[in-house]
């Protein structure tokens, strides 16, 4: 039976929590309406973007010539999955869907003799597939630096993975990360980036010049396309992230607020004991004078 | 009134501009092109420049980077992968692209040496036109 004293430190102690849970709640309310104000406004460009892709790709597609990003490289023994995870923890399931979403996906692979490489993009996934998957990590791109992800970021990280392709060292890239559908629900999501994917390969509907040629737009763009489809990722990431948190957190501060409740009737409970026993012992020490 | 075409210029992260032009002057691949309504459809990508926009109002210069437009009979769409209104350009801006520009030419492979090499020169040629002395 905790004392009186222990209870009320423990309220205390449960109330400070609560503080502290409603204000992080706050905070990714506030950083969620950022983030999704940030995937709202880069829409528009993704959007077009994948439009003029994905005429253009079927109507390359066929060619002798046609870019490898576009077709791959023939082969798909050698697998990378890019998994993009937060760099902070207390968001709820958020990153441990994701990573289990990786997981399930790497041991298929195995089971089917493919090769997998991991490059994992924030902390925490690194963390939890480090235990399993030491040795398939090829990279790791740190996050913690960046104040807020611009396109810079996903053109680094496309780089980095671009560079890898070129070199020969993978023939199918997946990214992994969450899709952020709304504040109680986000979606661990796979996408295949390399060779590239169009859900509907439309051709162009007008017939349009091209300046250069258009194997040569095809090859920029191609580049470009893949720092979108992360750069979309990332924000979608973002922001299901802070919906993560912010649901957490009102969980959280729920729940500190039943804890507290209960606290408070157990403590009354024995503030109230403790005087009955006082008045029986008086009672009885009067009683037997 | 004037034919008017939509003209739409965005960047990765927002919408940098979406009104009715008159006419919008391209920094195309091969050389400067200009948009008028009824335009044959065409997709050119970008080289690091100078975009302007004539709309009834007036004309806006844009500084425009890397990335492509698509132009149909009604339409002028430029996607840029960095894009900004050339009062927001400052000469710190403009040293810092060439000075990644200069940078992506040294590490140049053999293959892709002439088109890093474009690349730096259209970037000072940018900022020249600017009024921007870019350093050596």
């Amino acid at each position: 039976m905790p004392s009186l004293k222990d209870l009320k430190n423990r309220i205390g102690s449960v109330k400070n929590t609560r503080k502290i849970t409603k204000a992080m709640q706050m905070v990714a309310a506030a950083k969620l309406r950022r983030a999704q104000e940030a995937a709202e406004a880069a829409r528009p460009y993704a959007e077009q973007m994948q439009k003029v892709m994905s005429g253009l790709a079927a109507s390359s597609t066929g060619a002798a010539n046609a870019p490898r990003l576009l077709v791959g490289t023939g082969s798909d023994k050698v697998h990378m999955l890019v998994v993009m995870t937060a760099e902070r923890g207390l968001c709820g399931a958020f990153n441990s869907s994701i990573v289990r979403q990786a997981r399930g996906r790497i041991n298929d692979l195995i089971r089917q003799g493919k090769t997998v490489k991991i490059l994992t993009v924030g902390r925490k996934g690194r963390e939890q597939l480090k235990r399993d998957f030491n040795d398939l990590m090829v990279g790791h791109i740190d996050l913690s630096e960046v104040k807020r992800v611009g396109y810079d970021t996903a053109r680094q990280i496309t780089d980095d993975l671009i560079e890898r392709f070129k070199a020969g060292e993978f023939d199918v890239a997946t990214i992994f990360f969450s899709r952020f559908r709304s504040v109680i629900s986000q979606e661990p999501t796979v996408q295949q980036i390399i060779p590239a994917v169009f859900e509907a390969p439309t051709a162009f509907s007008t017939i349009y010049s091209f300046e250069p040629t258009e194997g040569e737009i095809m090859a920029d763009l191609l580049p470009r396309g893949v720092a979108t489809q992360i750069f979309a990722a990332l924000l979608e990431n973002g922001a299901s992230e802070q919906g993560a948190r912010m649901s957490a957190m009102d969980s959280a501060t729920r729940n500190a607020g039943d804890m507290i409740d209960r606290l408070t009737i157990e403590y009354n409970r024995s503030r109230q004991a403790a005087i009955t026993k006082e008045l029986i012992e008086i009672i009885s020490g009067a009683e037997a004078l | 009134m004037a034919d008017t075409l939509q003209f739409d210029l965005v960047a990765p992260e927002r919408r940098v501009a979406s009104e009715r032009a008159i006419q919008v002057v391209i920094p195309g691949f091969e050389g400067d092109l200009t948009a008028l309504p009824k335009h044959a459809p065409m997709i050119t990508t970008l080289r690091p420049g100078v975009l302007e926009v004539f709309t009834e109002k007036g004309s806006q210069k844009y500084l425009v980077t890397g990335g492509f437009a698509e132009i149909t009979s009604d339409r002028a769409t430029v996607l840029a992968e960095r894009s900004h209104a050339i009062e927001e350009v400052t000469q710190e801006m403009i040293e810092e692209m060439i000075a990644a520009a200069r940078a992506a030419h040294r590490e140049a492979k053999a293959e892709i040496v002439d088109a890093s090499a474009k690349m730096l020169a259209d970037m000072v040629a940018m900022g020249t036109r600017m009024g921007f002395e870019p350093k050596n």
